[in-house]
């Protein structure tokens, strides 16, 4: 074959696809902002469901926040619950419904601040769901204010000089108390800014999704992210400045990987 | 013929979700209503039922897992008391919004804030009303016995389908803590996820299947005219209700000339102040509203064609009087309206209701 | 020894031009466009397709680019030659 008379047509003739939009991920323009994290997060999530073949028996659970939408952009059964309350909302579905699999999608706002009760308790009672929780250290949706996740010194619209510790208190790191509750049998922080880590985070969620299916407790999967629009950068500086100030606080990684608690180290007589 | 027994008003409720085939209940604990989730955790019926008792971390987390157990077309509940349903007000607009059926049962107690663990009706305007953000309503049943504590936990969960809109069952404290015989439905199955489509048609988000589109629970939308759109919708629910839902009782009006106008356990005592004013001379009847939304206005149009004046009597200061005026107001014949009731946990005694009713409105004007 | 030829194709009024995918490629075979599409964005695309195959930068049909996009516009295909 004279490879120097090859063109594109005959490449895409006579080759094989190794890479295409996944089915689920519906024909709808995704409202994020150019180079928003989320649309990579909702490509793998349709990917994973697609790959499991688990369309049928999936319900997702969207947010408050950015991510509100998501229910427009994959091809699933979906409720929208209000704000933080997806764990809640989730919990709800799958205990009448233990055949089915469920997941939340939440932000770091949403999650991490008005719904730290709901994912705590979810998480502890270890209910047989994934969560997708998405932390680029700012409430996007609203314009870019101070997030629970925020980092200190990071500039947001409600922290204008950089977040102080006396007057806004720290950063939490709220993956690393969700690892510690006996409920959870896969606790892990991913990224989403180069081809390998996208393909971590891809079989980090599959592995969540089918814990859950396994009735295996709850896994949770932190995904941190860019708000390029938030950040004010573009999106190409907004992954530096992540590589740069979010990894060294929250470091990519499995925090734990396992079962759910033993209940006896959890009864009366211990 | 059912089973009889003799229960609290908040086991009754219990016993009756346990035997309509409810799919869930999801509650936290308050007083004074707290026997409900009690009971049905004694009375075990995942074994039985297969039905589903969680005890949540928060009435905000409860109210939410009925957004999500609802939204899969499942039969689930709730029961809280006042300062809980108002952390639930929230995710009952949201329920209300997204179109979710489920029923909420509120044991009151006396408010604001903490209150008292005493009984009262000062939810009524939250019930009825609104509670929750935006144009919505709930369809509103006023138990005044144990035996409709029972008998309304399968009616509520009918209308709740019927309509796709959340269902209050709105008691107090004691009818919740009274103990009464009642008769017991039988029991009923719960619905396989088929039945449930069959019945209610394929709106529930159990998981794509075949041609349908994926179903989207939500109540957000950001086009207006849609927005409007869905309003109207829900408005035409609320008429629909008013139109078919109203249910009320009379207790001996025929020849009343005074009409008091009560729900719940006020009209318990109604019923003894009656007797009481029958004894002086006084044509005394009573109306119970057994909705309060719908609210039973053409029953009052008819009593103003032939009685002297109404007057509520509530456990408030004085909240269902505003729709019993409304209802006067409409019929184009003016009688007079007035209202008596004590607040703070206090139950109206008959013979307060009588001596109020002779001066404000037979000796009065 | 068999070599692998790729090529991508971005659906152009898709793409945002966030440029994520251009720092993923290898290769170095995406830029951005001077033009804008049908939304305002200079939208991502292959320089020169057809004559990739004499330069030196030529595509693998890797992914890279495709798995970093957050629109999931590109699709990739590789021929063995």
């Amino acid at each position: 074959m004279d490879t120097n008379k090859l063109t594109q047509q005959d490449i895409i003739r006579q080759g094989e696809q190794v890479y295409k939009r996944p089915k689920l991920l519906l024909d709808n323009t995704m409202h994020y902002c150019p180079g928003c994290s989320h649309g990579v997060v909702h490509r793998l999530v349709a990917e994973v469901i697609e790959e499991l073949g688990i369309q049928e028996k999936t319900i997702g659970v969207c947010p408050v926040g950015c991510s509100v939408f998501a229910y427009n952009y994959i091809d699933i059964d979906w409720q929208e619950a209000s704000h933080g309350r997806a764990p809640a909302v989730a919990t709800g579905i799958s205990r009448v419904n233990p055949d089915k699999f469920v997941f939340t999608y939440q932000g770091d706002g949403d999650l991490a601040s008005i719904g730290a009760a709901e994912i705590m308790h979810a998480c502890n009672r270890g209910e047989n769901i994934a969560v997708i929780f998405i932390n680029n250290a700012i409430y996007g949706m609203t314009g870019g204010q101070m997030a629970p996740t925020t980092l200190l010194g990071q500039v947001t619209a409600t922290t204008p000089k950089g977040r102080n510790v006396e007057r806004n208190g720290y950063p939490l790191k709220i993956t690393e108390l969700i690892a510690q509750l006996p409920g959870t049998s896969y606790v892990t922080r991913q990224s989403v800014e180069t081809s390998v880590s996208v393909r971590k985070c891809k079989t980090a969620i599959k592995k969540a999704f089918k814990n859950a299916l396994a009735k295996k407790g709850t896994s949770f999967v932190e995904v941190v992210s860019t708000c390029n629009s938030g950040w004010k950068m573009s999106p190409v500086k907004a992954n530096k400045w992540m590589e740069e100030n979010m990894f060294p606080f929250y470091p990519v990684g499995d925090l734990k990987d396992g079962d759910k608690a033993d209940p006896a180290l959890y009864s009366k007589k211990n | 013929m059912g089973e009889l027994k003799l229960m609290k008003g908040n086991e009754a409720i219990a016993e009756a979700a346990i035997r309509c085939g409810c799919d869930g209940y999801f509650g936290y604990p308050i007083t004074p209503q707290s026997e409900v989730m009690e009971t049905l955790m004694v009375r075990a019926p995942w074994d039985k039922t297969g039905m589903v008792v969680l005890q949540a971390e928060s009435e905000v987390a409860a109210i939410n897992m009925l957004y999500g157990g609802g939204g899969t077309g499942k039969k689930v509940m709730t029961s809280s008391s006042s300062p809980g349903v108002s952390l639930m007000s929230e995710g009952i607009s949201y329920i209300a919004g997204a179109e979710i059926p489920c029923v909420i049962v509120n044991v009151q107690r006396g408010g604001p804030g903490l209150g008292t663990i005493q009984p009262s009706q000062a939810d009524y305007f939250q019930a009825t009303k609104g509670g929750g953000n935006g144009d919505y309503n709930l369809l509103v049943l006023a138990p005044n016995s144990v035996q409709e504590m029972s008998d309304f936990v399968g009616l509520s969960f009918e209308l709740a389908f019927k309509y796709r809109n959340p269902v209050m069952i709105l008691s107090d404290g004691a009818i919740g803590q009274m103990m009464e015989k009642v008769t017991l439905s039988d029991y009923k199955p719960r619905l396989t996820n088929e039945e449930i489509e069959k019945k209610y048609g394929d709106w529930a988000t159990i998981g794509k299947k075949g041609n349908r589109s994926h179903n989207i629970l939500t109540s957000l939308e950001l086009n207006s005219e849609q927005m409007e759109e869905n309003n109207i919708r829900f408005q035409a629910k609320y008429k629909k209700m008013k139109e078919e839902e109203v249910r009320y009782e009379e207790y001996m009006c025929d020849d009343a000339d005074y009409i008091l106008v009560a729900f719940g356990s006020c009209a318990r005592i109604c019923m003894k102040s009656i007797e009481m004013a029958r004894a002086k001379g006084i044509k005394l009847g009573l109306l119970r509203p057994i909705t309060l939304f719908p609210f039973p206005k053409k029953p009052i149009a008819e009593l103003c064609k032939r009685v002297k004046g109404f007057m509520t009597v509530e456990m408030n200061a004085g909240q269902m009087i505003e729709d019993v005026k409304l209802s006067v107001f409409d019929s184009g014949i003016l009688k007079p309206v007035e209202y008596y009731g004590r607040m703070g946990g206090i139950i109206p005694s008959p013979e307060e209701v009588v001596s109020t009713l002779e001066k404000k409105l037979i000796g009065g004007k | 020894m068999a070599k692998i030829k790729g090529t991508v194709v971005i659906d152009t009024e898709e793409c945002k031009g966030c440029g994520l995918c251009i720092g993923a490629c290898p290769q170095h075979v995406l830029e951005l466009s001077n033009d804008v599409n049908n939304k305002g964005y200079h939208f991502s695309f292959m320089k020169n397709p057809d004559k990739f195959m004499k330069d030196p930068d030529e595509c693998i049909g890797c992914s890279n680019c495709a798995t970093v996009c957050p629109d999931a516009c590109i699709s990739v295909y590789r021929l063995k030659i």
